[in-house]
């Protein structure tokens, strides 16, 4: 993996997108947004139900075909490397289940087989171990808790140690405990391996923890972006969730970045 | 608003047909389902009785036509269904969204459905064949390798209506779960399983002819009624083939594609 990411300069950004645009009939899902996520670190997609983040995630994953606009990951154009790209990624969402009538170890071992890794077993036992799931290896997926399945399925985007991981709400349904054991061990998995996170998550407390980079989008536009920090301050609140329901409710506080999120080309 | 309770509520039972009653009016599929097995059937047993009040010895002609027929059919329906049945699993288990965002390709998933499906069908098929020889003294191994003929034939035209049924329901969700299982029966009275292809309406006979299992069924008959096999109606059974899976495999990535831009892959369901 540190060959494929030395492939990248440190200051290319892993994600690159332009003027991305989605529209399914006659509603425009995603209006023509533009932002990089940096190499390393964690960017924090934002906003309200509708706001256009699936989508764009979607669109990041290749799931979802755009109708306009450039994606590029890790420095390759992901319509056109899409199958080498997904090897060097991973997805996890406590929305997107895993078979219900496998046990844990059986699903690792399909997805693990899907990404053609090496030493499956060990890595399998590693992965276990890390965010404990020792007991739960031999249990079906179905009769796991709603907290147990969201582990397996972080423990499912890890196992080809991705060097950019894309979460849906990797906290949703767990207990403050459990919640902050997948933080840090996502903090721990990426200072080992160097790498990036896209994370959309509506827990302000896990943004402020791990971000280093929000991107707030409403309405299929990035409507602001900056560090947590400079966010709170920009808008004169006390934390990033008083940030989050001012732009949900009102959009942005000024024209500074409309449509165009960090370091994007044209505001660079 | 508090609401006095009663133990049986036609306006709760109103809610719950109401609640299907609008999934039905936005979904084709469902609507279809409801009058296509009564069609079917009726068509496929008024072509058997046409044929029959004109041959009633047909049957005791060949021991075993109408096992044969039998058996044989459920090579291109378990066939089919084993392709419909994988993809549906996928769909219970809302697991494509995962699959997908794996290095997985959709040639890779076709393959992959295409080899359960031959065990699939080879596990059930083959029980009930064997199952057949001491209830009613039928060994449909008898026939030889015309038998390996017929089987690959019907299993691979079984492949192509498969993979347009997966694509079917990749882009429509489980609103066309029931054409997962019904749609191969329009078929049955067209490539004339139990009765031979000329019973049917001049009208009807150019698709049957291009159906490779009648081909196989007349083979088959062939084989009981005059100990002959005949390569002719097997090798156009088997450039027909090619034509159905090739169909089948494109249709299949086209609705893929569809899936791809219409997002379907992380929220197909009902």
């Amino acid at each position: 993996m540190e060959s494929t990411l030395n492939s990248l300069a440190a200051s290319d950004p892993v994600i690159k997108v332009d003027a991305l645009f989605k529209q399914f009939d006659q509603v425009i899902a995603v209006n023509g947004i533009s932002f990089r996520a940096e190499r390393g670190h964690t960017t924090a997609l934002l906003g309200g139900n509708g706001a256009g983040k699936t989508t764009t995630i979607a669109m990041l994953l290749g799931l979802l075909i755009p109708s306009g606009g450039r994606i590029t990951i890790l420095g390759e154009d992901l319509l056109l490397n899409r199958h080498r790209l997904l090897h060097r990624m991973n997805f996890s969402s406590p929305y997107v289940d895993l078979p219900q009538r496998l046990t844990v170890k059986e699903n690792l071992t399909v997805y693990g087989h899907l990404y053609r890794l090496k030493n499956l077993k060990s890595r399998i036992a590693q992965i276990s171990d890390e965010l404990n799931l020792g007991e739960l290896l031999n249990r079906r997926y179905g009769r796991l808790s709603a907290g147990q399945k969201t582990r397996v399925s972080l423990a499912k985007s890890l196992l080809n140690e991705p060097e950019l991981l894309l979460l849906d709400e990797p906290t949703a349904s767990l207990d403050p405990d459990t919640a902050d054991s997948i933080r840090t061990h996502l903090e721990q998995y990426q200072q080992r391996t160097g790498a990036s996170i896209l994370l959309a998550s509506h827990n302000m407390t896990e943004v402020e923890r791990m971000a280093r980079q929000v991107i707030m989008m409403r309405k299929g536009e990035i409507v602001d972006s900056g560090t947590p920090d400079a966010l709170v301050a920009k808008y004169k609140k006390n934390s990033m969730e008083e940030v989050f329901i001012d732009i949900a409710r009102n959009g942005e506080m000024s024209n500074v970045s409309s449509k165009e999120g960090p370091n994007s080309e044209s505001s660079q | 608003m508090a609401v006095h309770d009663i133990p049986f509520s036609p306006r709760r039972i109103g809610a719950i047909v109401l609640r299907h009653l609008y999934l039905m009016r936005t979904s084709w599929p469902r609507l279809l389902e409801m009058v296509y097995w009564p069609t079917v059937q009726m068509v496929l047993w008024g072509f058997i009785s046409v044929f029959l009040q004109h041959n009633s010895s047909y049957i005791a002609q060949a021991t075993g036509v109408l096992l044969s027929a039998v058996l044989l059919w459920d090579v291109l329906f378990r066939g089919q269904l084993g392709i419909a049945l994988i993809f549906l699993e996928e769909i219970y288990s809302r697991n494509l969204g995962h699959l997908f965002v794996s290095p997985l390709r959709p040639g890779e998933m076709i393959c992959g459905l295409i080899i359960l499906s031959l065990i699939r069908t080879l596990i059930g098929v083959g029980g009930a064949s064997i199952v057949a020889i001491p209830l009613f003294h039928f060994n449909i191994f008898d026939m030889g390798l015309p038998l390996i003929a017929f089987f690959l034939n019907l299993v691979i035209m079984a492949w192509g209506i498969g993979l347009v049924i997966a694509g079917v329901l990749l882009r429509f969700g489980l609103g066309a779960e029931g054409i997962a299982w019904a749609a191969i029966f329009a078929l049955q009275p067209i490539c004339a399983v139990f009765y031979p292809v000329s019973t049917l309406p001049a009208w009807l006979l150019p698709m049957a002819w291009c159906l490779p299992a009648s081909h196989v069924f007349e083979g088959m008959r062939e084989l009981l009624f005059k100990h002959t096999f005949n390569s002719e109606q097997l090798m156009t059974a088997s450039l027909l083939n090619i034509i159905w899976l090739g169909a089948g495999i494109l249709i299949f990535l086209a609705f893929f594609r569809a899936a791809r831009q219409r997002g379907l892959l992380l929220q197909v369901g009902e």
